[in-house]
């Protein structure tokens, strides 16, 4: 996710990194990982929160822009085999959720058009 | 690509999900999206967050999903549909209104390993056979089998987001440095340079995004210390895709 301030709101990095706040840590999934200093309020600190995730944090200076890198407990891409909930916009710009095909086998492709 | 496959497998329980990942965004991808006329979800990703999210390195690359919402195959390399053997011969050679970048591109692209015929019969057969199908992996298998991430991945991933996002904003000189880190963080992501490659000025019309190395008379422009063309030949372009491994 990208920020112009290191405080954000609780619920733009829930929706920017995938992770929930709970009270017993930062969930994905199956995965909970415990927070020494769990955050109370509707702000966030992303520096606080990526020293304790071990989420990458990147300052670019003269945009005066910090970036969030994703998670990586044990060391893989998947965490778990539980499929994220992939939302995107189709070309006409509505929004498309994983999720709803649920009940179907899913193939999907990523491509570039370069 | 996909769409008579996805015809012919859709009355079988199967939903195709194309992804166009390019930080330039649904224009980009409207001509082959429009041209291939997809019946399934097409979407666009102008932040690669499917590669992010499942663990994506080069394209085209497929992840399988069960009814469950459970991934059962990884990020892999995908072939598209139809299997046909594709001669290994250049089809510009000798052409000389091609540019000798384009020709130097193909001659290394018809040597690129895939295998569509293998692709598609495992794909037919995890259809038919659902779990049962020796090409669903267990969920420790798929986790086993996604992409190592270390802390470099980590922030080479961050590097390429603000890369993105500074791209989107008109910011292309403050993008590079941010590209430049996350190809010297993450040397296997084939995705990051091409991404990265395919926004610099090369050849004319068709081969605009394509040519993903220097431009012709401008060759110190180039601000990046890999292109395309040698980056195959030193790899091999036989090892540009893995294996298909059951």
């Amino acid at each position: 996710m990208i920020s112009d301030s290191l405080t954000v709101a609780r619920s733009a990095f829930e929706e920017g990194t995938g992770w929930e706040l709970k009270p017993e840590g930062a969930c994905k999934g199956e995965i909970c990982i415990p927070l020494a200093t769990p955050p109370v309020g509707d702000t966030v600190q992303l520096d606080e929160l990526a020293d304790q995730l071990g989420l990458a944090l990147v300052h670019d200076q003269d945009n005066d822009l910090w970036a969030l890198g994703p998670a990586a407990p044990g060391g893989r891409a998947l965490a778990t085999a539980v499929a994220p909930n992939l939302t995107l916009p189709r070309l006409d710009g509505t929004t498309f959720e994983l999720q709803s095909l649920r009940g179907s086998k899913v193939l999907m492709v990523a491509w570039s058009p370069y | 690509m996909w769409q008579a496959l996805r015809n012919e497998l859709h009355p079988h329980g199967l939903e195709v999900v194309t992804v166009g990942m390019d930080t330039a965004g649904a224009e980009a991808c409207r001509h082959f999206i429009e041209a291939a006329k997809p019946e399934h979800p097409s979407l666009i990703d102008a932040n690669h967050v499917v590669a992010s999210q499942f663990g994506i390195i080069n394209i085209p690359n497929s992840v399988w999903i069960d009814e469950d919402g459970m991934i059962v195959r990884p990020a892999e390399a995908a072939p598209a549909p139809p299997s046909i053997d594709v001669p290994r011969t250049n089809p510009f050679e000798g052409m000389t209104e091609f540019p000798d970048r384009a020709q130097a591109i193909m001659a290394e692209a018809v040597n690129i390993e895939s295998d569509p015929a293998a692709y598609e019969a495992a794909l037919r057969d995890w259809v038919t056979n659902g779990a049962e199908s020796v090409y669903a992996l267990s969920a420790d298998q798929v986790i086993e089998r996604s992409q190592p991430r270390s802390a470099d991945t980590s922030t080479g991933a961050a590097h390429f987001a603000m890369a993105a996002h500074l791209e989107q904003a008109g910011k292309h000189d403050a993008a590079v440095p941010h590209f430049r880190q996350a190809h010297q963080l993450v040397p296997d992501n084939f995705a990051y340079r091409r991404q990265a490659w395919s926004l610099e000025p090369g050849g004319e019309g068709a081969f605009a995004r394509f040519w993903q190395g220097p431009q012709d008379g401008n060759e110190e422009a180039w601000p990046y210390d890999s292109e395309w063309v040698s980056d195959v030949q030193a790899m091999g372009a036989a090892n540009y895709y893995p294996k298909f491994t059951p």
